[in-house]
């Protein structure tokens, strides 16, 4: 099986940035969220269509990247 | 340092591993961050490795113990002389941490494939949902005594820090270098503290990669490297927050640009950032020389 229509970019989520990688494994359609520093996985989705997996993934990346706090330096 | 790398035969490049990866005496093997990866889809003929569960103690905080390295080893179909071949998501991030453990423990034919999984994905080369089941080796695995040359324990590197005797290279983003974060943006904050070992230069270690995840050129790595301090005669110490970014920037700084001292903290800011009374600096990067 050959993964078909790899895509990656990156989005901003909420002041941060967010790396969506999209590819197409036989009828379904991989999307993984990484916070683009250090590139960390957020989130990993299956769907049946890519905007079905990217929009999930970036609901989890925001649910998650919403837990993180900003300290005073 | 020079124009090419200094140890070429580190890399393979993924036309290689998609012509050798059954071959008798290679075994290819998949580590990601995200442990789920390899299930979606893999080389066809690689193995995995899962970081949290197969490549550290999972007791006391450390890295395998030899014995049991020996045994994954054996479990895994690899012999002493065999051609291991490490790859993984996020340009190789947890595949340079296999790496940095199979040389501590002597192995002498391992790479890494250039551009990891995200190159192989992006290249529509064929991958495999089933898991490979290897053969146990034909004799068991010997490993030497570890190295630990390649690696500094927090003595060593308070050490360094006072005497100002190695290069501190933080290898963390610069939000958690300068201490406004205090873990990577939503993971849970494993430290106490936030911020960095004073006198360390921030390098993150996703700048030692192309877009397409493989390593930069050598003449791009000795300017960045270089930039930050980076020199033949001066012992370099990388770290991060738990030791993995880190083994990736030590093994650009050993193995692609030669430098002869190179140890990784894998104790990083989660021992660091929580020790009482340990010094912190907190702020953004500044440049060499400046106070």
């Amino acid at each position: 099986m050959k993964p078909e229509n790899f895509s990656e970019r990156q989005v901003d989520v909420d002041g941060w940035q967010v790396n969506l990688t999209t590819y197409k494994l036989g009828e379904k359609w991989h999307t993984k969220a990484d916070n683009v520093s250090p590139g960390a996985a957020l989130a990993r989705i299956v769907a049946d269509t890519r905007e079905a997996a990217e929009s999930r993934a970036l609901a989890r990346a925001k649910e998650l990247l919403s837990r993180t706090k900003r300290h005073s330096v | 340092m020079s124009a090419s790398y200094a140890h070429p035969e580190v890399l393979a490049d993924s036309g290689w591993v998609e012509s050798h990866a059954k071959d008798a005496n290679v075994r290819v093997v998949e580590v990601d961050v995200d442990t789920k990866a390899y299930d979606e889809g893999h080389v066809p003929g690689a193995i995995a490795w899962a970081w949290n569960t197969q490549l550290c103690d999972t007791v006391v905080r450390d890295i395998l113990p030899k014995a049991a390295f020996e045994a994954l080893m054996t479990q895994s179909g690899i012999g002493n002389d065999t051609t291991v071949v490490l790859y993984g998501d996020n340009n190789n991030w947890f595949a340079a941490w296999a790496f940095w453990q199979m040389k501590i423990y002597g192995h002498k034919d391992v790479r890494i494939m250039d551009g990891g999984r995200k190159k192989w994905l992006a290249e529509s080369r064929d991958v495999d949902t089933a898991a490979t089941k290897p053969a146990a080796g034909a004799t068991a695995y010997q490993a030497t005594e570890p190295d630990y040359s390649l690696r500094a324990f927090l003595p060593q590197v308070q050490q360094a820090q006072k005497s100002v005797s190695a290069v501190m290279i933080d290898v963390r983003s610069p939000q958690e270098f300068s201490g406004e974060i205090l873990a990577p943006p939503g993971l849970p904050e494993t430290c106490q503290r936030g911020g960095h070992i004073p006198g360390a230069r921030s390098v993150p270690w996703g700048k030692a990669c192309n877009d397409d995840g493989t390593f930069k050129s050598a003449s791009e790595l000795e300017k960045l490297y270089g930039a930050e301090g980076v020199v033949q005669s001066k012992p370099v110490i990388a770290y991060c927050r738990i030791g993995e970014r880190s083994s990736h920037t030590w093994f650009v700084l050993k193995y692609l640009l030669g430098v002869g001292n190179v140890m990784n903290y894998d104790g990083s800011w989660t021992e660091w950032g929580n020790l009482v009374g340990a010094p912190v600096e907190k702020g953004g990067a500044k440049s060499v020389g400046q106070a």
